[in-house]
């Protein structure tokens, strides 16, 4: 460097002339190894017709209360669960329980265009928000909850009949599934 | 301690050879002269099983493939044909099987061994850092072979690991759809999983010569710790380690076989000889043994910090647990390399490994079962008997005023005289208040060993009570109980501590014991050692 000092102008110019030519060229490499790498990253992510968006249609008269169907949308599983009374106002009363993640029963039955559901049909993602598993329902032998719900058995979640968490991992309530009703007994799911 | 080349080739051909392709020399460097401590013991044995271990899984990894269908539909029965009707494909599916869980047996001994003899320290560190590496992925190719089978834990287990990464801030959900290839695990989940456990075992065997390459550069240590001097300290590889290698291997391989051959499903999981089945979860997902602590410590977090969610610092835990092995090299601070020097580090350690495998059983428990519980439930039951009972309705424009308007009745009942008073929500904006004067006021407690019980007998309490009283005033105790949970939480409490905190603090305050001058001086007994 002491040199480009001493060498005066010329030797600056020629330095910069250098320099430009690297800095273009190992821009140009940058970007072009970027695009090349990049189709090799992007083939993992969903194909088309993975992506195309399904819809499924429930028939809710076939499901009696106090049962659940779990239906299949997008290859992940739906619970549609037909609600007793008592778990209806169980859930209703919980509404003003300490909840970690505080939610209306009222806005957990909402269609997804914003109209009020019903109270007996519960619409839930049946994945667990904490990993994934599919809790079982409290008619379920292996159930060990104590709100009623749903329980996880892969680590101890502990939801209330409103899918809402009350104990255990999870951080959130089950989502909603997004459906609409197509008449009074089916709904379209998605 | 590479030093200079003692090959001499005999032949003209390996003469030839030598000067083109001097692969003898490098092999009879690394493998027969190599100068190794003279006082290795048998907890050097296990690099060899290890690189056994790879080999075995490779050779019978690539046979499985010649029979394995990644497809949802048919990768099931493929296994269970390659079991039932490919010839000798039960020993070899078996020996894929069993060989997994004696690789990682064989690590964690290793790796033990690294800890206790403080093979990181300087200047072992790359060789330490690289180990790390391979064990990373190991856990990888596992998670990833696991899955191919396609039974119920195959594919829950690949659920619930896949929902870990979603749990990474802000692009954790991409990255969970970017490795399943969908919203769910399925046909293109599996198709990658097979591609990428085929590929990884490769990636281990290189980093692997890269660890070996490490190992020769720096040299081996030893129990003592201290570096050789002289001729005197070292033997040569060939025959010394290697008969000691060759021994130690096949007492392992009569443990690889016996599983092989009288129990080769010992080590699984029941669950996993039913399909998979999107819609139903086992009763219960547990990893494979071998991965069984990092559950727990996955499960300890039950509970939020701060703003961070259990889930996510749950897997920030779990994560950190492997990567603070990487970081190993740093955070102990004692001179000393040999734990059989430092009588306190000591105990530690041993108290380390036992936390470790404690935490292994904590894995495969369910999480809230109670292990001790001092006391029992208590329930304290108030009513009156016989009283007068006045009521009033409550009935507010919106659930936020509820509050204030509940509080309001029940002074208004207490100023009329009721003793006792109590509300019934009947919905978020109405309610029910009620107030009891006169009458006798009656007290009951109730204790139990469960919350179930003590419920029951609170139900066969009420009905007791019956008309007498209008309402029961309950007060619930529960007692403190010491589960699966906060037995893991204490563990990974340890787990942390003993990195974190321990070794850093330990190698700056403790008093270790005299080491040997040299390795020849410590075999000879010129200086006393413990064991
Ligand atoms: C595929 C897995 C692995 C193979 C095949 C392997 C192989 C070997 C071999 C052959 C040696 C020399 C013999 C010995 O000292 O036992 C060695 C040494 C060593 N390995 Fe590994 N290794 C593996 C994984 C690991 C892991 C996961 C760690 C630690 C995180 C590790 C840490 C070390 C250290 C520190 C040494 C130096 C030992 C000493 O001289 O004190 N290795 N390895
Ligand atoms: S996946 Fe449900 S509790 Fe963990």
């Amino acid at each position: 460097m002491a040199e480009a000092t001493a060498g005066g102008a010329h030797e600056t110019l020629e330095t910069t002339r250098r320099d430009f030519i690297f800095i273009a060229a190992g821009a140009v490499g940058a970007v072009g190894t970027a695009a090349t790498i990049w189709p090799f990253i992007d083939q993992m992510n969903p194909a088309a017709d993975t992506r195309a968006m399904s819809t499924t249609e429930v028939n809710l008269s076939q499901i009696p209360v106090g049962q659940e169907i779990k239906a299949i949308w997008q290859g992940k599983p739906v619970f549609v669960r037909h609600r007793t009374p008592a778990e209806i106002s169980q859930a209703l009363r919980d509404d003003y329980a300490q909840l970690k993640d505080p939610q209306m029963d009222e806005d957990r039955t909402k269609q997804s265009n914003g109209s009020p559901g019903k109270a007996e049909w519960l619409i839930l993602q049946a994945n667990c928000t904490h990993l994934g598993c599919v809790p079982l329902p409290s008619f379920d032998p292996g159930y060990r909850g104590h709100y009623g719900g749903w329980f996880c058995p892969c680590h101890g979640s502990d939801y209330d009949t409103s899918g809402r968490i009350r104990q255990g991992p999870a951080p959130k309530n089950l989502y909603v599934a997004p459906y609409v009703y197509l008449n009074d007994t089916s709904i379209r799911i998605g | 301690m590479s030093g200079s080349s003692t090959y001499e080739p005999k032949s003209g051909f390996t003469r030839w050879l030598d000067k083109r392709l001097p692969i003898i020399r490098l092999t009879h460097d690394s493998f027969v002269a190599f100068p190794t401590p003279r006082n290795i013991n048998y907890w050097w044995t296990f690099g060899a099983m290890l690189s056994l271990c790879l080999g075995v899984q490779i050779v019978t990894g690539i046979v499985l493939a010649m029979h394995y269908q990644p497809n949802i539909h048919d990768a099931f029965a493929s296994v269970q044909r390659i079991q039932r009707d490919v010839p000798f494909g039960w020993l070899i599916q078996n020996l894929h099987a069993v060989g997994a869980s004696m690789f990682f047996l064989a690590v964690y001994v290793h790796m033990f061994r690294g800890i206790y003899y403080g093979s990181y320290k300087a200047p072992r560190e790359v060789l330490w850092i690289l180990g790390c590496l391979i064990y990373v992925l190991m856990v990888a190719t596992a998670f990833l072979g696991y899955t191919l089978p396609w039974g119920q834990m195959s594919f829950w287990g690949a659920t619930v690991i896949t929902n870990i990464l979603g749990a990474i801030p802000f692009v954790g959900e991409s990255i969970q759809v970017w490795i399943r290839g969908g919203g769910a695990i399925d046909q293109p989940t599996l198709n990658r999983f097979f591609s990428l456990h085929y590929l990884l075992p490769f990636v281990i065997a290189g980093v692997v010569v890269l660890h070996v390459w490490a190992l020769h550069e720096a040299g081996q240590n030893n129990p003592t710790g201290v570096e050789p001097k002289t001729k005197d300290d070292t033997v040569p590889f060939t025959p010394y380690a290697t008969m000691k290698d060759l021994f130690a291997t096949s007492l392992f391989l009569i443990l690889f076989a016996t599983f092989v051959f009288f129990m080769p499903q010992a080590l699984g999981h029941s669950d996993n000889f039913i399909p998979a089945n999107p819609v139903q979860t086992p009763s219960e997902i547990v990893p494979e043994w071998y991965l069984l602590p990092f559950y727990a410590i996955l499960r300890a977090f039950d509970f939020n910090i701060g703003p961070i969610d259990s889930k996510t610092a749950g897997v920030f835990a779990m994560f950190a647990s492997i990567g603070v092995l990487f970081i190993l090299p740093w955070l102990d601070t004692s001179r000393v390399r040999s734990m059989r020097y430092r009588p306190a580090a000591r105990w530690w350690f041993m108290i380390f490994v036992a936390v470790a495998l404690a935490l292994g059983w904590c894995g495969g428990q369910n999480p809230s079962t109670v292990l001790a519980q001092p006391g029992s439930f208590r329930a304290t039951l108030n009513w009156i008997a016989n009283g007068q009972t006045s009521q009033q309705r409550i009935q507010v424009a919106s659930p936020a005023a509820f509050q204030a308007a509940s509080d309001a009745a029940e002074a208004q009942l207490r100023a009329q005289g009721a003793t006792m008073t109590s509300v019934v929500r009947e919905s978020g904006t109405t309610a029910l208040a009620l107030g009891v004067s006169r009458g006798s006021p009656e007290t009951r407690v109730i204790t139990a060993a469960t919350s179930d019980d003590l419920e029951a007998e609170i139900t066969a309490a009420k009905a007791q009570i019956g008309g007498s009283s209008p309402f029961v005033a309950i007060k619930r105790e529960a007692p403190f109980q010491f589960t699966v949970t906060r037995f893991a939480q204490l563990l990974t409490a340890y787990y942390f501590f003993f990195f974190i905190v321990l070794l850093p603090l330990l190698g700056l305050r403790e008093k270790p014991n005299r080491v040997p001058d040299t390795i020849a001086k410590s075999v000879l007994g010129q200086t006393q050692g413990a064991s």
